[in-house]
């Protein structure tokens, strides 16, 4: 297959996936069951048995609801209740790659991975440090090509019993981005991941990823969950990425979601002695986003800078959960949460910080800064800091307000209208964290999709976020039929 | 320029303006003192639109139009500049980023295109050399960290960058050091010209032996009690306020 700019190609050859509509638990419960032996021909017996331990973790506890306590304030029922498509196989789609994957940012070269539903997509150019060992792949291929990272790591992080979605993700999963760094090794080029959906109807997909960096190794990971149409979709995504001593990583979440869908972000983080992570979540557009991150501070002397920055007006909900836990002695944490809502849209923010008994000299600090433009919209958010140590620095602080009316009077006063010097100050707001972005040229881009965003002209027409790779380059996709 | 007639104000119900007449002409520099609590920076805040207070009556007409009806950004365009006794630190917006919105926002009021980048730049870099000032103000954000007499200076370069017909500033000179004064007032002299004015509002006499203005008014308990030359600074500095009160 090696037609350019368009998925149509792929019509041909692929058998129709089966759908059938699932969005109720017993319908889940009856697809897994036909599935499990189909899965199992290409699974590992101990793969398949966690799928099975999982399905009966969702089993035992459903869709999260509104009586769960973490749950409260994000209503998963209206997105659920569409007719959802679960493709066991691509769905056919005709997307323009050119367009997709038009340049926007000037000098910023990314390795750029295709999710499409949920399927990777092979694209033509490897890593070019392949040869040190850098591994950037499919998960169906690493299932079978590193058995051995899989059987240490895959499912080791993401709980399948506490964690129904999760669990639902561990069940069903059959693709995503798998990436793995050796030891000593620092990736130069921005990996890049753009997730995309694109289906005439409404689907329900499940990527799961695997990080995976070695001693003293670094990774910069770009994370893009982009829409490129308005249908219905929900994404229940799962991405375990473990640094071990002394690695680093830099780590972006974008998010510019049409307001029919739903994506439930589940990551997990796992950090040994010396690793230093940053991980940034900017969420421009969805129906309805929640990013849960969990991060276990595992090695002595780690740290992680958990940052975020949302911009929801219209019936739009935003979601980030954050769980910190302080496991050893000696590590920091600094979380910083800001957002804008507008019109009805609705956000919350539950921030949990946990400090284990043996965790001494522990320094955490959580803030959530929010600003509410109208009457209607709402925030809720709940810091929590729970502290079994005795020799520990923590703060946590929440404010929600409005815009700063001595601020607004100032620039009014220079000649600026009320609606810019709104606007000024909004992308003022949201600057904190869209500086805190160390790559230039993603900080630049980011920087003018949020005053976009900010003046109304950021819809998801713009599709991918980052329209990164040089539009001269041409590009294939090319999925490997044989994986899946 | 500025006809303000019998104006009279309050703030939730209490009057703080009880009256106030003021002639000011192009070209002229017109000093409003009196001891603190008398209304000087009402009088500034309300020329230049702040909304929390109540006009219960009067007029302020500036170059034939009512001011009182226009929102503060037209006033700005109209060439209303207010030097803000404390200036608000806005961080995340940068100067140049500020600077050049307002500017292009007041030359679209008048019907003008957005000035072109370089021309923008250079005209900073000259204002900048005018008042002497050295510091790398453009990536800064808005007053942010800024000391009370940087504050005091970017609002000098502001009113420099927007060339209004009239300028308040109110109390300018609080909370500077000689040297700050110094360069405040230089880059006051600076910009005055034939066509355009400045109000100064002050506790202390100080600022005007650097800003000599041509006319100086007491204000005392919402009005205008005494008006005269230069030579009514020195005599309230003499005398002080105590001798105004006595008087009123």
């Amino acid at each position: 297959m090696d037609q350019v700019g368009s998925l149509n190609a792929l019509n041909t050859g692929i058998m129709d996936g089966t759908t059938t509509n699932y969005n109720t638990r017993e319908a889940l419960l009856k697809l897994f069951d036909e599935r499990i032996a189909g899965y199992a021909l290409n699974d590992s017996p101990e793969l398949t048995a966690m799928r099975r331990e999982a399905i009966a973790g969702f089993a035992s506890a459903g869709f999260p609801h509104t009586k769960m306590e973490k749950w409260r304030n994000t209503d998963l029922t209206r997105v659920l209740n569409h007719d959802f498509k679960f493709p066991e196989a691509p769905v056919m789609a005709e997307v323009d790659l050119e367009e997709i994957f038009r340049c926007e940012v000037p000098g910023f070269d990314t390795h750029m991975i295709a999710q499409l539903n949920g399927w990777f997509i092979e694209r033509g150019a490897g890593l070019s440090q392949a040869a040190q060992g850098v591994v950037v792949c499919s998960m169906a291929e690493a299932f079978e090509k590193y058995p051995d990272i899989i059987a240490s790591h895959y499912g080791k992080y993401a709980p399948v019993k506490e964690n129904s979605l999760s669990a639902l993700n561990t069940a069903f999963a059959q693709d995503g981005v798998f990436v793995f760094v050796p030891d000593n090794v620092e990736v130069n080029e921005i990996v890049q991941i753009v997730n995309l959906v694109h289906s005439a109807d409404p689907v329900f997909v499940q990527p799961r990823n695997l990080v995976i960096l070695g001693k003293n190794s670094s990774l910069r990971l770009v994370h893009c969950d982009d829409s490129v149409d308005d249908q219905v979709g929900f994404i229940n995504a799962v991405s375990e990425i473990v640094l071990s001593e002394n690695a680093r990583l830099d780590h972006y979440k974008l998010q510019n979601k049409n307001d029919r869908s739903a994506l439930v972000n589940n990551v997990f983080f796992h950090l040994e002695a010396g690793a230093n992570l940053s991980t940034n979540a900017i969420s421009l557009n969805g129906g309805l986003i929640r990013n849960e991150v969990y991060v276990r501070l595992n090695g002595r002397g780690s740290h992680a800078d958990i940052l975020g920055v949302y911009l929801m007006d219209r019936d739009q909900h935003i979601d980030n959960q954050v769980f910190v836990d302080h496991a050893v002695p000696d590590c920091t944490s600094n979380e910083l949460f800001k957002g804008i809502l507008d019109d009805q849209a609705s956000g919350v923010f539950n921030g949990h910080i946990l400090v284990r008994k043996d965790a001494q000299r522990t320094n955490a600090y959580q803030n959530n800064k929010n600003i509410l433009i109208s009457d209607k919209a709402v925030i809720d958010t709940k810091p929590f800091l729970e502290i079994y140590a005795d020799d520990v620095k923590c703060s946590h602080g929440a404010t929600v307000g409005q815009l700063d009316s001595e601020a607004m009077f100032y620039l009014r006063s220079r000649g600026i209208s009320a609606d810019n010097a709104r606007m000024l100050l909004m992308y003022a707001f949201a600057a904190e964290i869209v500086n805190k972005i160390s790559i230039p040229q993603l900080k630049q881009r980011i920087d003018d999709l949020v005053k976009k965003r900010l003046r109304g002209e950021l819809s998801i027409c713009d599709q991918c976020v980052l329209h990164c790779n040089s539009r001269e380059q041409k590009v294939s996709f090319e999925i490997d039929m044989s994986k899946i | 320029m500025l006809s303000i007639k019998n104006l009279r104000v309050s703030i939730e119900g209490k009057e703080i303006l009880k009256g106030i007449n003021l002639e000011v002409r192009p070209g002229e520099v017109h000093a409003i003192m009196g001891p603190n609590g008398t209304g000087k920076s009402t009088l500034a805040s309300v020329i230049a639109g702040r909304d929390i207070f109540e006009v219960e009556e009067g007029e302020i007409i500036f170059n034939g139009k009512n001011l009182l009806e226009m929102p503060v950004e037209d006033r700005a365009s109209e060439g209303i500049f207010l030097s803000f006794q404390y200036p608000v630190e806005i961080p995340g917006v940068s100067i140049t980023n500020f600077m050049r919105t307002a500017v292009n926002e007041q030359r679209k009021y008048h019907g003008l295109d957005p000035m072109p980048a370089n021309e923008f730049l250079a005209k900073m870099e000259e204002k900048k050399r005018m008042l002497d000032i050295h510091a790398k103000l453009a990536n800064r954000s808005v007053n942010e960290g800024f000391s009370g007499g940087e504050k005091k200076k970017n609002e000098i370069f502001q009113l420099a960058m927007l060339e209004p017909t009239l300028a308040i500033l109110d109390e300018t000179d609080s909370g500077l050091d000689i040297d700050a004064l110094k360069v405040v007032a230089n880059g006051v002299n600076k910009l005055r010209r034939p066509d355009n004015a400045f109000l100064v509002i002050t506790h202390y006499q100080r600022l005007l032996e650097y800003i000599v203005p041509d006319i100086v008014h007491v204000l005392f308990d919402g009005r205008i009690v005494r008006s005269g030359g230069k030579e009514l600074a020195m005599e309230l500095e003499e005398k002080g306020y105590e001798w105004i009160r006595s008087e009123a």
